[in-house]
């Protein structure tokens, strides 16, 4: 037989194997779209609230599966014993026995899950793609704020280097040698040099721009009295970490506000928010008033976008209502948007009172009330939450 | 890892190899080597080694899977790869030392000589290999850029291509016969045969075929049947179906005889090893690897270890038989060499198995059937006097295309509404119905028109079929 050839190790080969990178983004892009199918579940798993943003976090995903025809569960299989098998001996659970020595193109279902890393951010972002802020009212002033940035605005004849169009510059020499020959006519000869003259120079200027609305803040206002046990706080949670997350990627500079009350309202850290069970009573005018001064010192209208969220379990003390609906028009008119979440895990709802009854005499176009029963429920509403404001927004839109 | 070898080195064993290889009467095609490193190897194991393949999203995740498990320590990089072509390609790890190399070099060698002299691979034209998949990949490219057909649509016809790709023809010994030959054939066999007693004996009744049906027998390529006779698929369509049907025609031998060729291919780097007098901590080294290859995993199936030992068993029985085998199976009458070279020629995994694996490897290597009972895997059968027949029976059953149910188009005009009619023919093993469900709307895609399969859940007949309304199921009498 001939002799063999032998190609020895080559890194620059090692380029040619990433041929796959092409198929691989394409698997990326299906398992994304599978992710977004089950966002609404993954959104429920507590794993990935509150998180760090670049932190990345594993995603189980159900493989993307090639389907062909193969047997189901009722299929025996053959296999090694170490001598002393038995008839009616244990192997293991089903699953993991099958195809271990023998792999078969993909012939066999086994465990097609698989985890994926995804960042948090990414994760957000596919959870984020569809869903739009509601083109808020501007802000006066808001240019202060503003960052700047440069935009392109016509040509000029003079300028630097590196702004040089090539193009332009080329077509306006063309321009002026057309015109030359026709004024020289016959005396015209083809082999002449027509160099590039001072005139021909062509520069894209530049103006710098300034970038509407930059800041935002958001108000998350949670009622900590008895009533609210941990289920309903984790509920709370999920929906304030999406409503962050979601301002957050509209904004460059988001800040975060906790305001718990039970029966009066106080700024708290994070931590204290969300792990800090309190007792007694409700007056949730006391948690709007102090989100109201709050803005009023530190985040006045006119310079944020203010978004304010408020959960609550609707056990408000009566005689606090009429104030609490002041309250909750006063913010409706310094906030972007306002909302108000009432949680009700199934079962609880109909034996206890509901402050949904009372908004629905709140009348304002940034205002929306969601109904949270179970954890299921949060995406849904969130999404509800901002579709329901884009439809109003469009009515609006069409009147003007 | 260090690596204590250069090319030289290997040129110069490979050299040593070659000998040997010509002593034993293997008869190769020519060989390449290629030395890559994991990344490298990765990407070729993501296509099948073929160095050029057409995309598609299915490769980008067997990559992401495989690494994945490479990088969790879950499975290894094999020490080599080797395509079926002329010349055959092979891949070494660059990090491997120069004892695998030299093992892996003696191993390809063996694979080399299966390809080239199995009768399951004589339909695979191997000097043409890599230029008909580099051919595929060009087309396949050319249409995903086309604009007015694009990326999207490509793979949406390949996935559903993919999906009943393996559905062919499993015997490629008989003849296929164009629609009149078969229909001509069906007139011969239901002819009377000719009668020297037709005065007393009852006269025959004479059954019409139906020769209106297509396919006039059923038919089991049903990617190609789709193409022939589905009038509105567009010519790229029909492209891609014979496309990715020449792929899977290609690796179809290679799952055939999955048993036969590794098995083969570590008998041959052992004899060639050990007939190469390789220095003592070289062949310490190699003891251990081979050992590491072929040793039986438990509870699993070693096609490397089965494949060794059937191969050795029957070298064995024909050089020293024992009395009961003379009295048994009668005096051999070839070599035990003869007789290896003519089996790696004329079988394949189920035949190989059903003709040489006997009772008493079976017995010695303990194998037993498992069968799911409840949520476990329980052994059901094990290898005694009333129980290996079965047991070998399931084990052939799961090797090469026994893993794949036999679907056969029944009719391609059923009620006379264009409706696709297929049959499972069903040997105690259900279909799995998501599976199937899927797999149904990727043929009804293919063929544009409601399609139907007839298979057995828990024992009763079922119909399952797919249309634009979606799937249902239906029990049939």
């Amino acid at each position: 037989m001939p002799d063999s050839i032998f190609r020895p190790y080559s890194p620059s080969d090692a380029l040619r194997s990433d041929r796959s990178a092409g198929d691989r983004q394409r698997h990326r892009q299906k398992v994304r779209e599978s992710i977004r199918e089950n966002i609404a579940d993954l959104v429920a798993e507590e794993s990935i609230i509150g998180k760090d943003k670049d932190k990345i976090i594993k995603v189980p995903i159900r493989g993307m599966k090639e389907y062909r025809f193969i047997y189901g569960d009722n299929t025996p299989g053959v296999g090694q014993g170490d001598g002393n098998s038995q008839p009616g001996q244990v192997l293991g659970r089903q699953q993991g026995q099958q195809g271990q020595g023998d792999e078969k193109a993909g012939d066999q279902p086994g465990v097609d899950y698989y985890e994926t890393d995804v960042t948090l951010e990414e994760l957000i972002e596919i959870m984020f793609e569809d869903l739009e802020l509601p083109d808020m009212e501007r802000k006066i002033l808001r240019e202060v704020l503003s960052e700047r940035i440069s935009k392109r605005k016509g040509y000029r004849r003079a300028g630097i280097r590196i702004r040089l169009d090539k193009k332009r510059t080329a077509i306006s020499r063309i321009r002026r040698k057309l015109a030359v020959q026709r004024r020289v006519g016959d005396e015209w000869d083809e082999e002449q040099r027509f160099p590039f003259h001072q005139d021909d120079m062509t520069y894209r200027h530049l103006i710098t721009d300034t970038r509407p609305e930059s800041n935002a803040v958001v108000f998350c206002i949670m009622d900590t009295s008895g009533s609210m046990d941990t289920m309903k706080k984790y509920l709370a949670r999920s929906f304030f970490f999406l409503l962050f997350q979601f301002v957050s990627t509209k904004y460059r500079n988001v800040e975060l506000v906790f305001v718990a009350h039970h029966t009066e309202g106080r700024e708290v850290t994070e931590e204290e928010f969300f792990h800090k069970g309190e007792s007694g009573g409700t007056f949730i005018s006391s948690g709007y008033t102090k989100a109201l001064e709050i803005i009023q010192e530190r985040y006045h209208p006119t310079l944020w976008n203010v978004y304010a969220f408020h959960c609550s379990d609707g056990d408000n003390f009566e005689s606090d209502n009429p104030a609490t609906l002041k309250a909750a028009k006063e913010l409706c008119s310094v906030c972007n948007l306002f909302g108000y979440g009432e949680i009700k895990p199934l079962g609880s709802r109909y034996y206890e009172s509901s402050m949904l009854n009372i908004f629905r005499r709140l009348e304002a176009d940034n205002f929306q009330t969601v109904l949270i029963e179970r954890k299921e429920d949060i995406w849904p509403s969130f999404k509800a939450f901002l579709a329901k404001e884009r439809t109003h927004e469009a009515t609006v839109s069409a009147e003007a | 890892m260090a690596v204590d070898w250069d090319v030289r080195d290997l040129e110069y064993w490979d050299e040593k190899i070659r000998e040997k290889v010509e002593e034993f009467g293997l008869s190769c095609f020519p060989q390449e080597f290629e030395v890559c490193d994991h990344f490298q190897m990765l990407g070729a194991m993501a296509y099948s080694g073929m160095p050029s393949h057409y995309p598609h999203w299915s490769y980008g995740k067997s990559y992401e899977k495989l690494k994945t498990m490479y990088d969790y320590g879950i499975s290894g990089l094999p020490y080599e790869m080797v395509i079926n072509s002329s010349p055959s390609l092979a891949y070494l790890m660059r990090d491997n030392t120069l004892c695998l190399q030299i093992l892996t070099i003696a191993h390809v060698y063996g694979h080399n000589d299966f390809f080239a002299n199995n009768f399951t691979f004589s339909s695979t034209r191997a000097e043409l290999t890599l230029n008909l998949f580099k051919i595929h990949a060009d087309r396949v490219r050319k249409y995903m850029e086309d604009p007015s057909i694009g990326v999207e649509k490509v793979e949406d016809l390949l996935d559903a291509a993919h999906a009943i790709a393996i559905q062919c023809r499993r015997n490629l010994a008989i003849k296929k016969l164009s629609i009149e030959e078969d229909r001509r054939r069906l007139l011969d066999v239901a002819k009377p045969l000719s009668d020297p007693f037709q005065n007393v004996h009852k006269r025959q009744t004479y059954v019409q075929p139906d020769l209106q049906k297509t396919p006039p027998s059923p038919e089991e390529d049903i990617l190609l049947f789709v193409r022939d006779h589905n009038p509105y698929l567009s010519e790229w369509e029909k492209d891609l179906l014979t496309i990715v049907h020449e792929r899977e025609r290609y690796f179809l031998p290679q799952i055939e005889t999955k048993i036969m060729n590794e098995g083969w291919a570590s008998f041959w780097h052992r004899e060639i090893l050990n007939s190469l007098h390789l220095p003592q901590e070289l062949h310490l080294e190699f003891l251990v690897r081979h050992n590491q290859v072929v040793r039986p995993f438990p509870r699993g199936l070693n096609p490397y270890y089965l494949g060794l030992r059937l191969w050795d068993d029957i070298k064995r029985r024909h050089d020293d038989p024992t009395p009961e085998e003379i009295e048994k199976y009668g005096k051999p009458t070839k070599t035990g060499m003869q007789a290896i070279f003519e089996v790696r020629e004329v079988d394949r995994d189920a035949s190989f198995l059903r003709r040489f694996l006997t009772e008493e490897l079976m017995r010695d290597m303990d194998m037993f059937q498992y069968e799911p009972r409840g949520e476990e895997m329980v052994v059901s059968k094990v290898s005694d006097q009333d129980g290996w027949r079965e047991v070998k029976e399931t084990l052939i059953k799961n090797v090469g295309l026994g893993t794949v149910p036999v679907i056969k188009i029944e009719d391609a005009d059923h009620g006379h509404n264009r409706v696709l009619y297929m049959r499972h023919h069903h040997d105690g093993r259900d279909l799995q119905l998501e599976y199937a469900e899927r797999t149904l709307a990727y043929i009804q895609r293919l063929w544009g028109h409601e399609v139907m399969v007839e298979t057995a859940v828990n024992g009763k007949k079922v119909l399952l079929s797919y249309s634009d309304k979606g799937f249902s199921t239906r029990p049939l009498k």
